[in-house]
């Protein structure tokens, strides 16, 4: 199972495990990894599940996708070119080690 | 609910079906027309209203796909803007008063002129604001009579909202009731209770207008602060617009953040009272505030709608919508569909995924203090758990003539003390 680092906005590390297939926003929610609210259920209709990911993963990744990602992301609290939303982030052996960061809180 | 109302809604033929009608939601039996059309006919047309032809969106999924569809679906004043009611967004027609503000409008103004106000209600904003916040709160609580019957919604649901705004907007603090009655007006069309005709709606907002352009015109000639009036007569994105723009936008904050806080807070005090259950379970495990505030915030509804014009033509849960076509999103009734949210009816304090619910919409036009409100309400229930054992809803609550604002007039009130 890939593994997947959370770094929240104190500087705490929240180490998982995740399935493949399942979401990034997923992998927080069902390990309570604190600072992902993913309040629409994974359709980037809500912006609550905004990650900031590490610049060493973005080209694996990708950056954000037109349409409701990029719209979504237009709102959030400090978007930068490596937000991305975390419900939209698919896992996959690939994104084995990847880190990504948590923003204060979500808005 | 009424068993007769139980009767009507299943008995008139689906076509003559009208939702729409506010006095469904005086009498509260709104719920079993909508539980008919979600099983019947979820995407629905009306043909006759008091507010024209429209399409209501009653089933959860339905109602994501067109909040999400902002490109097809436009909130638009042009259009008639994000109320069944084209009055409202109007005044009451040509002659009325037409007041712009950026939930009804589009990209890229939409985009534009929230993000001048979002910061207020940001993380680290809110932070700031949560200790005055809990201070008032717990003021108005210590205030309230033991053992005695007292109106909930005016002592404490208005009384908290409004100083909050007040807050927000560094408002003069003795004139707060000045705002709760603004909003009220700004949701108001004649005959509902509130004022008694366009003209005097017009009148108050005027009055509503010429406060706020002195304190626009106070601000902007001093230093940028943290409130929002100097937030809007500070940011590139706000401090031209017009001065309807500029009332528009006032409006739309004191209504978003009055009628809707406001509601939720006396409506999480009925849900408990009628749930004893529920209320021994918070008692027991205090921590469930979390979970219990959007569970409060879903189970009220307190807006029952958004409405949107249609740009083009396409289809929604089977049917073919028209270019210019009217449809209201029922959020009431999409909190209450047994496909996305097991037990609907039920209020359940400790869901998993609570804050899965309509509420607040979702796309662009998503509520910007959704977490202002919930940490309002988070805050009211801690301090009401410090003082109280239980509060006693006394007889019905006297609910809103409104198919929008879905809340209360009344609530009589017995607090005992722990």
């Amino acid at each position: 199972m890939p593994l997947v680092k959370f770094i929240t906005a104190q500087g705490d590390d929240h180490l998982v495990n995740v399935n493949a297939n399942s979401s990034v926003m997923e992998a927080a929610r069902d390990n309570g990894v604190p600072g992902i609210d993913g309040d629409c259920g994974g359709c980037a209709a809500c912006g609550t599940c905004h990650v900031h990911i590490d610049a060493a993963w973005i080209e694996k990744t990708g950056h954000a996708s037109d349409g409701s990602e990029s719209d979504m992301l237009e709102f959030v609290e400090g978007a930068d070119e490596y937000s991305r939303l975390a419900c939209q982030i698919s896992i996959t052996e690939e994104l084995d080690g990847l880190i990504v960061r948590l923003p204060l809180a979500q808005h | 609910m009424t068993r007769t109302g139980t009767e009507t809604a299943y008995a008139i033929p689906l076509d003559k079906i009208d939702v729409s009608s506010p006095a469904l939601f005086k009498d509260d039996s709104a719920g079993t027309y909508f539980e008919r059309l979600r099983k019947e006919d979820p995407v629905h047309y009306c043909a006759e209203s008091a507010y024209g032809p429209y399409w209501s969106i009653t089933k959860y999924k339905d109602i994501m796909h067109v909040d999400t569809h902002h490109d097809i679906f436009s909130s638009a004043a042009g259009f008639g803007g994000i109320i069944i009611d084209d009055n409202i967004q109007k005044g009451g027609g040509e002659e009325g008063l037409d007041l712009p503000n950026f939930i009804a409008m589009d990209r890229p103004r939409h985009d534009e002129q929230r993000k001048a106000v979002s910061p207020i209600v940001a993380p680290g904003n809110l932070a700031l604001l949560e200790s005055t916040i809990r201070e008032r709160v717990g003021a108005v609580l210590d205030s309230l009579p033991i053992d005695e019957e007292f109106d909930w919604v005016d002592r404490v649901s208005i009384e908290i909202t409004t100083q909050m705004l007040a807050t927000l907007f560094d408002f003069p603090f003795e004139d707060r009731r000045k705002l709760t009655r603004w909003s009220d007006v700004t949701t108001a069309a004649p005959g509902g209770g509130v004022v008694d005709s366009w003209a005097q709606r017009k009148d108050e907002l005027m009055e509503c207008a010429q406060c706020f352009q002195t304190l626009w015109n106070e601000r902007v000639n001093e230093d940028p602060g943290n409130d929002l009036i100097s937030m809007l007569a500070h940011s590139p994105a706000t401090r031209n617009m017009t001065p309807e723009e500029y009332l528009g936008n006032v409006l739309l904050l004191i209504v978003g953040g009055n009628d809707t806080t406001r509601n939720s807070m006396t409506g999480g005090v009925l849900a408990l009272h009628q749930n004893p259950d529920q209320m021994a379970k918070l008692r027991a495990s205090p921590a469930l505030i979390e979970s219990m505030v959007p569970e409060i915030i879903r189970w009220q509804t307190p807006l029952a709608h958004m409405r949107r014009t249609a740009k083009e033509d396409s289809v929604v849960g089977g049917k073919t919508i028209r270019k210019g076509d009217k449809v209201v999103m029922w959020y009431f009734s999409g909190n209450r569909d047994d496909e996305v949210i097991d037990r609907p009816d039920a209020f359940i304090i400790d869901r998993p995924n609570p804050r899965q619910h309509l509420s607040f919409g979702f796309g662009i036009h998503r509520c910007v203090g959704n977490r202002l409100a919930e940490m309002q309400l988070r805050i009211l229930w801690e301090e009401i758990l410090k003082r109280f054992d239980r509060i006693e809803v006394i007889g019905e609550p006297e609910r809103v003539q409104s198919n929008f604002v879905r809340g209360y007039a009344k609530m009589m009130v017995r607090v005992h003390a722990r």
